[in-house]
C-alpha cells in the first residue's frame, strides 16, 4: 500500500479479533491477489467490517499478522498505510467543497498546487462530476456524493482501495448505475478493490472473487460462480440465494461424482462426492429446476405437488412439497406454472446432474 | 415545527406565562430606563449626545470591549481544549472533565472573586509562593488591575463556553475524522484541518455568549478591578447610584441592551438556536 500508483497485493495470517469477550474475528487467514476485486460478504456482525478496518489500520488484531507486498504493516498506523477508502455514509468533509474534498490526500502529501489542480481536474471528469466543483457535499445528491468519495479516495493512486457498504444509502435503480461505475473505475485503475457488503446479488454481480464471512468467521472464498454453485457449506449455500435441500439417503461414490436415494428414486450428481458418504442434503437452486409431466429413467427427478404460484414477472415462483413432505420452491417460466397448476397440480421435478450438490448432513 | 394551527395555539398559550413574566420583569422595566434616558435631566436627546462626548464614557466603553474580547478568546480556546477532553476523552478523563465543568456552577460569583483576590493579591498566595522561591523580588501587579478583572471573568465563563462547542463535537461523525486519517492526514492535521473546521458553529455559539456576558460584568470587574479597571456596567451603576446623574446612566444602559441585541441577532442568524444547548 506504500508505493502509489501500483496495485497491493495483500496477505492476512491468522488475524483474530476480540472485543472484551466477544471474538468479532477468528484467526482469518486470506491473500488478496494484485488488482483484485474481492468483496467480503456475510450478515451484520459477521465480522466483514472489522477486517476491513484492520486493513485500513483503524483497528488493531488482537493476533495474527497482515502484509502488503511482502511487508508486515500489523503495526502501521492508517495514515501511512494510506489505503484508499469510501465509507458507509461517504464521510466527506462538510465543510470543503468537491474540489477541496477531493484535493485533501495530495495536498496531505505535499504535492504542488499545479499537480493537484491537475489530478483533480483528471479525477473530477473520471467521476463526471465537472461543474460541481465548488459546491459543498450538502449540496449534492446521493449518488454524487459517493462519485466524490470514491475520487478522494482514488485521487492519490492507492494501492488498494476500501469500500465500506457504500451503496446502502442509494436507491435501486442508482445502485446499478454506480455498481457499473465502480466495475469501470476498477478496470481503469487497475488499483486492488475491497468491498464489504450485505447484499449477495452485489456481491456476484461485482467481484473477482467473494469471501464470505458469519460468526467472525471466513468460511469459503472463490470466484462468484464457484461460491455460488459450491458452495462448501448450508451457510454459504443459503446466503447466497435461495436453494431447496432434500435429504439424500446412500450416497457412495460414483464413476464421476456420487449417488445416493432421494424420496427413493437413484439420483445422480457430478464432481463434488468427496468427504460425503451415507446420509446428506443435496442442495439445489430453485432456476435449476424444471417441471415436467414425467422423469424418464435415469434422470434426476422426483414427484412433487404445486401448492402455490408467485408471479414475478420474468418468471413465476412455484412452491410444491415433495410425496415425503419437503418443501420445494423453482422458478419457471409463466405458462409452465400455470400448466402445473391447472394439472391436477400433480407434476414431476428434474434438474441437471451437475446442478446438484451435497452438503454434510445438518452442517 | 411543522404542525396544524391549533398545535401552533397550544404551543403559544403554553409560552405565554414565560412570555408574560419577561414583559413585566425586564420589558416594562426596560421602558421606564428608555424614558430616563429622554426625559432626565431634561426633556431630549442630549444624554446621548452626551455619551458620544464624554471621554470618561468612552474609554469605558473601550475597555470593556477589549476586555470582553480577551475574554472571549481565553475562555473560548480553554474551553475547547476541557471539551475535547470532555466529549472524546477516556472514561476518566470524561468524568473529570465534567467534574471541573459543573463545580464552578455550585459557587457563587462573589466566592470566587474573593477567592481569586486571596490567590492574586500582593500577599497572595502566588506572589508570597513566588518570592518564597525567589523567583521575584517585588510582588507581581496581578490584581486591581486588568489582568485580574480577566482572569477572574475568564474563571467564571468557561463552563458556559463549554455547552455549544460540546454540542457541536457531539454531532460530529467520527467516520469523517478517520476519513482524513486513511486518506494519509497526521492526527494534528486531521484536528486543525478537519475538526476544528467542523466545529466552527460551536465556536461561534460560544464566542458570542462568553462575550455578551463579559459586556455586562458588574461584580467581577468591581471586586478584582479594584475601581481602576471599571467596565460599563459597574460605570452604570455609579452613574445611578454615586453621581447621581440618571439620565446618563440611563442611556448607557439603552445603547449596551441594544448592543447585545444586536449581537444575539447575530448570534441566532449564523447558530440554529438547538446548537447552543
Amino acid at each position: 500500500m506504500q508505493q502509489p500508483g501500483r496495485a497491493a497485493e495483500i496477505k492476512a495470517i491468522g488475524i483474530g479479533k476480540s472485543f472484551g469477550s466477544f471474538r468479532a474475528l477468528d484467526n482469518l487467514t486470506l491473500d488478496i491477489g494484485r488488482g483484485e476485486f474481492l468483496t467480503l460478504l456475510g450478515p451484520s456482525g459477521s465480522g466483514k467490517t472489522t477486517f476491513l478496518m484492520i486493513l485500513a489500520g483503524f483497528v488493531k488484531p488482537s493476533d495474527g499478522r497482515l502484509f502488503s507486498d511482502g511487508v508486515d504493516i500489523t503495526e502501521r498506523p492508517a495514515e501511512q498505510r494510506a489505503a484508499g477508502m469510501v465509507f458507509q455514509g461517504y464521510a466527506l468533509f462538510p465543510h470543503m467543497s468537491v474540489e477541496a474534498n477531493i484535493a485533501f490526500p495530495l495536498k496531505v502529501r505535499k504535492k504542488s498546487a499545479a499537480e493537484i489542480k491537475r489530478r483533480v481536474g483528471e479525477m473530477i471528469e473520471r467521476v463526471g462530476l465537472r461543474g460541481h466543483e465548488t459546491k459543498l457535499p450538502a449540496q449534492l445528491s446521493g449518488g454524487q456524493q459517493q462519485r466524490v468519495a470514491l475520487a478522494r479516495a482514488l485521487v492519490f493512486e492507492p494501492g488498494v482501495l476500501l469500500l465500506d457498504e457504500p451503496f446502502s444509502a442509494l436507491d435501486k435503480s442508482l445502485r446499478g448505475q454506480m455498481q457499473a461505475e465502480m466495475k469501470r473505475l476498477h478496470q481503469e485503475t487497475g488499483t486492488t478493490f475491497v468491498f464489504v457488503t450485505h447484499d449477495q446479488s452485489e456481491a456476484l454481480a461485482l467481484s473477482s472473487r467473494v469471501a464470505i464471512f458469519n460468526h467472525g468467521k471466513l468460511l469459503q472464498v472463490g470466484a462468484p460462480d464457484e461460491v455460488y454453485d459450491r458452495p462448501a457449506n448450508r451457510f454459504v449455500a443459503e446466503f447466497l440465494g435461495e436453494i431447496n435441500m432434500l435429504p439424500l439417503k446412500g450416497v457412495r461414490a460414483a464413476d464421476d461424482g456420487a449417488v445416493g436415494l432421494c424420496e427413493d428414486r437413484a439420483v445422480s450428481l457430478r464432481g463434488n462426492a468427496d468427504a460425503v458418504s451415507g446420509n446428506a442434503i443435496l442442495a439445489i437452486r430453485p432456476e435449476h429446476m424444471s417441471i415436467a409431466r414425467e422423469a424418464a429413467v435415469g434422470e434426476n427427478g422426483i414427484a412433487a405437488t404445486a401448492i402455490a404460484s408467485t408471479y414475478l414477472g420474468a418468471a413465476t415462483r412455484l412452491d410444491l412439497t415433495t410425496r415425503q413432505g419437503a418443501r420445494v420452491t423453482v422458478s419457471v417460466p409463466n405458462e409452465v406454472a400455470a400448466a402445473a397448476l391447472s394439472k391436477g397440480n400433480s407434476v414431476w421435478l428434474t434438474w441437471p446432474a451437475e446442478k446438484g450438490f451435497l452438503l454434510p448432513d445438518g452442517g | 415545527m411543522r404542525g396544524t394551527l391549533s398545535d401552533r395555539m397550544g404551543a403559544a398559550l403554553l409560552m405565554a406565562p414565560l412570555l408574560l413574566f419577561l414583559v413585566l420583569a425586564y420589558a416594562w422595566p426596560f421602558l421606564g430606563v428608555v424614558k430616563w434616558s429622554v426625559t432626565l435631566p431634561t426633556p431630549g436627546l442630549g444624554q446621548y449626545g452626551a455619551l458620544a462626548t464624554d471621554p470618561l464614557v468612552q474609554s469605558v466603553f473601550i475597555r470593556t470591549l477589549r476586555i470582553a474580547l480577551i475574554v472571549t478568546l481565553v475562555s473560548v480556546a480553554a474551553a475547547y481544549a476541557i471539551t475535547v477532553v470532555w466529549v472524546r476523552g477516556s472514561p476518566v478523563q470524561r468524568i473529570v472533565a465534567e467534574f471541573c465543568i459543573l463545580v464552578p456552577f455550585w459557587i457563587s460569583v462573589l466566592t470566587r472573586a474573593f477567592g481569586w483576590v486571596a490567590l492574586l493579591s500582593n500577599r497572595g498566595l502566588i506572589n508570597t509562593w513566588l518570592q518564597s522561591i525567589g523567583f521575584i523580588s517585588e510582588p507581581l501587579a496581578l490584581v486591581r488591575n486588568e489582568f485580574g478583572v480577566i482572569v477572574g471573568m475568564t474563571h467564571f465563563l468557561i463552563p458556559f463556553a463549554v455547552f455549544p462547542l460540546a454540542s457541536a463535537m457531539r454531532s460530529l461523525d467520527d467516520r469523517v475524522l478517520l476519513a482524513a486519517r486513511g486518506l494519509g492526514s497526521s492526527r494534528m492535521r486531521t484536528f486543525w484541518s478537519v475538526f476544528v473546521p467542523m466545529t466552527r458553529s460551536g465556536i461561534i455559539g460560544s464566542a458570542l455568549i462568553v462575550f455578551v456576558f463579559s459586556l455586562g460584568f458588574f461584580v467581577t470587574p468591581a471586586i478584582l478591578g479594584g475601581g481602576r479597571s471599571v467596565m460599563i456596567a459597574e460605570l452604570i451603576y455609579l452613574r445611578i447610584f454615586q453621581s447621581p446623574d440618571w439620565g446618563l446612566g440611563a442611556a448607557i444602559s439603552v445603547v449596551l441592551v441594544l448592543f447585545v441585541g444586536a449581537l444575539m441577532a447575530l448570534l441566532f442568524r449564523y447558530v440554529r438556536p438547538k446548537q447552543l444547548v
